[in-house]
């Protein structure tokens, strides 16, 4: 079974087009790198998916359900981390987890023993009574991907999980992201970052709302002869010119 | 979205909402501060009434009816002697010195023109930088020294006989703190959770947008409440403003102003994107308005009609034109019925729109 299938799937906004007709599928289990340039359509295409925004034509099956007729069903199914780690300043490291596991319906007994059992696993028991606002960005982004996966969901949204840490911490979130791969988990990320793109078991390049690629990192490279992503992204985002180098 | 209302899921939001206001101990000093500095500010600071205005008296020629009515004058809280001068150049001068705000004139041998003529003239000279102020204490000074002459008519003050400033500020302070709260904060905190993406992390999931705004509402209207009781326990105590009417309508105005500043502070928040423009927005676009043109300080009645058209537009003008009527002149609840019905009106208009709002951006 498939975790996303899209077919002709498009958003307009007016006369502009963000998303044109893309039709992929993401298996169970996989870690989807979801690329393209800063106004590719990556992060509509991602909020369509995620049964934020309604699909202008086409359709997006997720976890099972149809998006655009379902949207309540998909998002019971689903976690989402948006790239303002989303988490509340103000509140302490477990009053977040209780709020986030409550919104999806855990039980109060079930949450105090799932929480600690979390902190312990991140090693991070002694954050458990600070304020989110006083934690580094690395342990901000953990503990936010970590409660959006706190429900099970069969598939994770990442949109640009890692934005403003090192390379250690980035390091570290993924080893996050292969743990809950691991599990089942299916995960949909977006990110800048190429060298993210080969920890990834297949990957898509959007180019103005089009799938321009997909395939798995080293397909990718062999079909573009390229030696790294970051050369693949440079040639499909930059178009024809690009490649004539 | 699932048959039953989730009331867990929804007081666990509220719980949340208190912590963040709890939390931020100079948002709580100011939520809670401000009505008392204001009610302060306005009530004692910021006076109309007309106290110790400075006389210089030019009496040529003193004799007993002179002394009389310059005794009768000064007897009053209203007027104290600053000085005496004997020309027209030096009373004009204790003017522009600012030694006084009003020279009393005599015509010299003031006294004999009126056992000759039956009348004597007197010039009150007064410094009108403030008009309104100068109207008042003339007026006051002139029915004195006529009430020495000539009977003058009886005049009775209804519902503020002591002509107390305060009675007239309190109705618009509690207008203005309770929209400044209910507004401001409500829309700062909605936009904030826009801001920091955690907007966006409820959408995804199953709750309801409706809820976590419902959500926010609840410990904002609790807020108020209490400003409300400061602001009125504040005015009655330290103020000496009674209130004239039923509590219980006032409390059901106030109410339901409360519960339409937060709708106003909905509004703001499905229009503003980030937490400088909610509080510009609320700060500019909606408090210069209500305390110019709400009747706070400048009076509507005597604006041009533009403005007094524009004035019926804002929901506090309707507020403290009921507030004034039930708390100061004692009416009962039913003649502020025009006033109640434009702030139902209002109420729900803004949430209709802040819906339509809502419901445009989700799809």
């Amino acid at each position: 079974m498939k975790a996303i299938e899209t077919e002709a799937l498009t958003k307009r906004f007016g006369n502009f087009t963000a998303v044109d007709s893309i039709s992929f599928d993401v298996k169970r289990g996989e870690i989807f790198g979801f690329l393209g340039a800063n106004g590719a359509g990556k992060t509509t295409a991602m909020r369509v998916l995620c049964g934020l925004s309604k699909p202008t034509s086409g359709r997006a099956i997720v976890a099972g359900h149809d998006v655009a007729a379902r949207p309540e069903r998909v998002k019971r199914r689903i976690g989402y981390m948006s790239q303002r780690f989303s988490l509340y300043e103000g509140l302490k490291v477990w009053e977040n987890i209780r709020l986030y596991a409550g919104i999806y319906g855990a039980r109060s007994a079930d949450i105090r023993e799932r929480s600690d059992a979390l902190l312990r696993e991140l090693d991070f028991e002694e954050g458990r009574d600070k304020l989110v606002r006083s934690l580094p960005t690395g342990w901000k982004q953990k503990l936010a991907f970590s409660v959006a996966i706190f429900h099970e969901p069969e598939i994770v949204f990442l949109d640009e999980p890692t934005g403003g840490v090192d390379p250690v911490a980035r390091r570290q979130f993924w080893e996050l992201i292969y743990k809950a791969a691991d599990r089942g988990i299916t995960v949909f990320v977006t990110t800048h970052y190429m060298d993210e793109a080969e920890y990834c078991d297949r990957v898509s390049i959007m180019v103005d709302g089009k799938i321009a690629a997909l395939d798995s990192p080293r397909g990718l490279k062999e079909q573009f002869r390229a030696t790294t992503m970051d050369e693949v992204f440079r040639i499909l985002a930059r178009g024809d010119d690009a490649r004539a180098l | 979205m699932s048959k039953t209302f989730p009331v867990r899921l929804f007081g666990a939001f509220i719980l949340k909402e208190f912590r963040h206001i709890l939390r931020d101990r100079r948002t709580i000093m100011i939520l809670l501060g401000m009505p008392v500095i204001q009610v302060v500010l306005f009530g004692f600071a910021i006076t109309t009434e007309v106290r110790e205005v400075r006389v210089a008296l030019l009496d040529p020629t003193p004799d007993a009816t002179t002394r009389r009515l310059t005794d009768r004058l000064l007897a009053s809280d209203y007027f104290t002697l600053a000085r005496v001068v004997h020309s027209p150049a030096a009373a004009e001068r204790a003017l522009r010195r600012g030694e006084a705000e009003m020279a009393i004139v005599f015509e010299p041998s003031f006294e004999r023109k009126v056992e000759k003529e039956g009348t004597g003239r007197v010039q009150l000279i007064a410094d009108a930088t403030n008009p309104n102020l100068a109207a008042m204490f003339t007026g006051y000074a002139t029915s004195i020294i006529a009430g020495g002459a000539a009977p003058a008519p009886a005049t009775r003050l209804l519902y503020n006989p002591a002509m107390k400033s305060a009675y007239y500020f309190v109705p618009g302070v509690m207008g203005l703190v309770l929209m400044l709260i209910c507004a401001m904060m409500t829309s700062i905190s909605i936009v904030r959770e826009k801001e920091s993406g955690t907007m966006e992390m409820i959408l995804v999931s199953p709750a309801r947008p409706f809820m976590i705004i419902a959500a926010k509402l609840v410990p904002y209207f609790m807020l108020s409440c209490v400003n409300l009781a400061t602001i009125l326990f504040l005015s009655v105590h330290a103020l000496g403003v009674p209130v004239a009417g039923s509590l219980s309508a006032l409390v059901t105005a106030s109410l339901l102003f409360i519960l339409v500043s937060l709708s106003i502070g909905i509004f703001v928040s499905t229009v503003a994107r980030t937490q400088v423009a909610a509080i510009l927005v609320s700060g500019m676009v909606l408090m210069m308005p209500v305390i110019l043109l709400s009747g706070l300080i400048f009076p509507v009645e005597n604006m041009p009609a533009l403005l007094q058209w524009i004035s019926h537009l804002i929901p506090a003008k309707w507020y403290i034109a009921a507030v004034k009527k039930i708390m100061i002149e004692g009416a009962p609840l039913l003649l502020a019925t025009r006033e109640m019905l434009a702030l139902a009106a209002t109420g729900v208009l803004l949430l209709l729109l802040s819906l339509k709002k809502f419901n445009d951006r989700a799809t």
